[in-house]
């Protein structure tokens, strides 16, 4: 079975986030790696090719160095890696990326396409479901179990209060929830190979049936008016009592404000 | 596209069961709002199959008309059938304004149909104003007025990005639940219903629903809770929640967890406070042994008050926290839980 996983390279928010002097976000001091999702949405395309069999194929729109999250890929098994890099694509919202994406998937040919439900960085869980419109496919979101029955996928979907068991036909598109499986780590010939492996690299003019009014910035049709971080509140009283003082002190505190 | 025929605030009036869920009563408050500064009025798009004794409540939560299509294929959500019929309501009607809640069937939708009818989305809304785009004066810009301004955290909540949708129509939003405010329920409105049949077409995107389970439903919904006591993996172990138990039943509250308890299988995602489970605000919220992850500072910031107990002094949840309490919560909780009981006991 051939299986494509759309993957980004996104600024590590989870060990800390770094700042700088003015206050704003300092990118170039955080860790670049995997979106989560992805990585348990790759670690599902892994796991289907041990078992079936096939090949797959990773992909990732972004500047020439998120070819980093590439070759991670295929030190964990991926067979191929697809760069999609245009300076034309630059400052896209989901719509321009998904289109980007459809453009480029529309070279391939393939059963499955996996994509992690979000990245951390925008938080939107909207490129998977916007890319199977433009391909045409089913799309089942926020997928926790995938069985694949010979045409046909079974997955266990995520609501907010309960779960559906869909069967979908193939080809379609799924959203991977980082319940799908703990991401295998990257084996030490398959670094070494990685490495070595070739990367293909695509531009603009490799992307089919897109028009240059749906690409990057000029395509987007939401618009950045401002960007700030977040302000927090900051910190109130902080006190290190012994237990029978600290709960006095909480005590007094909840009647205060009339918790007790 | 001619903005300008498009006009209207609209909600998506998400129901499960057949019954509206409470996210589409807090889109009625706000679009009311949104409403006003447009000089227009708020429609509820109900779907499902024989829910029309649901437009009542829209009604009373601030609908002024109900676009009701009934259908027996739109009975239990699936993303193609429900983004047909969307659309078709979207390109009928031509609405200024969308909102959709950011739920699990919001953020399905929303990006299925905005991708069908080409136009923008903004996704898991905290705070939405009308005003001019761009916000000051740009030279050599046009200034487009009376836009929807869409305000979102990103980066996991580190940052806030305020986004417009100048030259699409109609403007659209998932909003996360628990941060908009419902009306007060007005049982004498009365809204004007729209019956709206639209003719679905079963097509390659169709999918089978094989089976459905409910998860068991948890005494209490964490976002209606007015206190949380919550815990997290700095307990060491899920047994020891139950002096969070004890503590939340003697303030009348309940108990709630963060994102590192779920994932340890310690209890169920329902219970998850922050970016990835839910946003809460009750007026009083108590995390014990939660370090505070930027994810879980964003679904629970805005409470009212925050006391946070931890070993870790330098646990990021301090920084948040109106008191902060250095120290072992096992030698805390039974004696607070205790005194406080104590308390209550001698007042009544």
């Amino acid at each position: 079975m051939k299986i494509i996983v759309c993957i980004k390279q996104v600024p590590d928010t989870k060990g800390g986030v770094k700042f700088n002097p003015d206050g704003t976000l300092d990118r170039s001091a955080m860790l670049a790696i995997m979106n989560p999702d992805d990585k348990a949405g790759l670690e599902a395309a892994l796991r289907l090719k041990d078992e079936h069999g096939g090949k797959v194929t990773v992909m990732t729109m972004g500047p020439p160095k998120a070819e980093a999250v590439l070759r991670e890929s295929l030190a964990m098994g991926a067979d191929e890696a697809v760069l999609i890099t245009d300076p034309l694509l630059g400052g896209a919202d989901t719509w321009a990326t998904s289109q980007t994406l459809a453009g480029a998937i529309r070279n391939m040919d393939y059963d499955l396409i996996i994509t992690g439900r979000q990245a951390i960085d925008g938080d939107t869980a909207q490129v998977g479901p916007q890319l199977s419109e433009h391909l045409n496919i089913p799309v089942i979101s926020y997928a926790e179990e995938i069985k694949v029955d010979g045409e046909e996928i079974i997955i266990k979907r995520q609501y907010d209060d309960r779960y559906h068991i869909i069967k979908a036909k193939l080809p379609c598109l799924l959203t991977a929830l980082s319940e799908l499986g703990k991401p295998r780590y990257m084996t030490p010939g398959g670094i070494f190979d990685a490495f070595k492996a070739d990367i293909e690299v695509w531009n603009r003019s490799k992307l089919i049936d897109v028009a240059d009014s749906d690409l990057g910035l000029k395509g987007s049709p939401t618009q950045i008016a401002k960007a700030s971080d977040k302000v927090r509140k900051g910190g109130g009283e902080k006190v290190n009592l012994d237990s029978a003082a600290a709960i006095d002190y909480i005590v007094e505190k909840l009647v205060e404000k009339n918790f007790a | 596209m001619n903005t300008a025929e498009y006009k209207g605030v609209f909600v998506f009036a998400q129901q499960v069961d057949n019954v509206v869920s409470g996210i589409a009563l807090e889109l009625l408050g706000k679009g009311k709002e949104l409403a006003a500064d447009l000089d227009t009025d708020v429609t509820a798009v109900l779907m499902g199959s024989g829910i029309k004794d649901q437009a009542d409540r829209l009604a009373a939560f601030g609908a002024d008309r109900i676009i009701l299509v009934d259908d027996p294929e739109l009975k239990e959500y699936r993303t193609e059938p429900y983004t047909q019929a969307l659309s078709e309501v979207i390109l009928k009607y031509k609405p200024e304004v969308f909102l959709v809640g950011a739920t699990a069937i919001g953020r399905d939708l929303a990006p299925r149909v905005c991708a069908r009818i080409h136009t923008g989305l903004t996704a898991d809304c905290t705070q939405l104003d009308i005003g001019d785009y761009p916000l000051t004066p740009i030279p050599g810009k046009e200034t487009l007025h009376k836009q929807l301004l869409m305000t979102r955290p990103a980066f996991g909540g580190n940052t806030i990005a305020t986004i417009a949708c100048p030259h699409h129509r109609p403007q659209m939003a998932t909003v996360r639940p628990g941060v908009m405010q419902r009306l007060t329920e007005d049982k004498g409105k009365k809204a004007v219903i729209d019956e709206f049949a639209v003719e679905l077409t079963a097509n390659v995107n169709y999918v089978e629903i094989v089976e459905i389970v409910k998860s068991i439903a948890v005494a209490a919904d964490v976002m209606d809770a007015k206190v949380l006591v919550s815990g997290g993996r700095g307990l060491g172990d899920p047994e020891s929640f139950a002096m969070l138990d004890d503590l939340a039943k003697t303030l009348g509250g309940t108990v709630s967890c963060s994102r590192a308890v779920v994932d340890a299988g310690w209890k169920p995602k329902d219970l998850q406070v922050g970016q990835t489970g839910k946003t809460v605000r009750p007026d009083l919220y108590i995390a014990v042994g939660i370090s505070g992850a930027i994810q879980h500072l964003a679904g629970m910031e805005e409470s009212g008050l925050i006391i946070a107990i931890n070993k870790d002094e330098t646990a990021p949840i301090f920084e948040v926290a109106d008191y902060g309490i250095v120290g072992d919560y096992k030698q805390i909780l039974p004696g607070l839980t205790d005194k406080l009981a104590k308390i209550m006991a001698a007042r009544v």
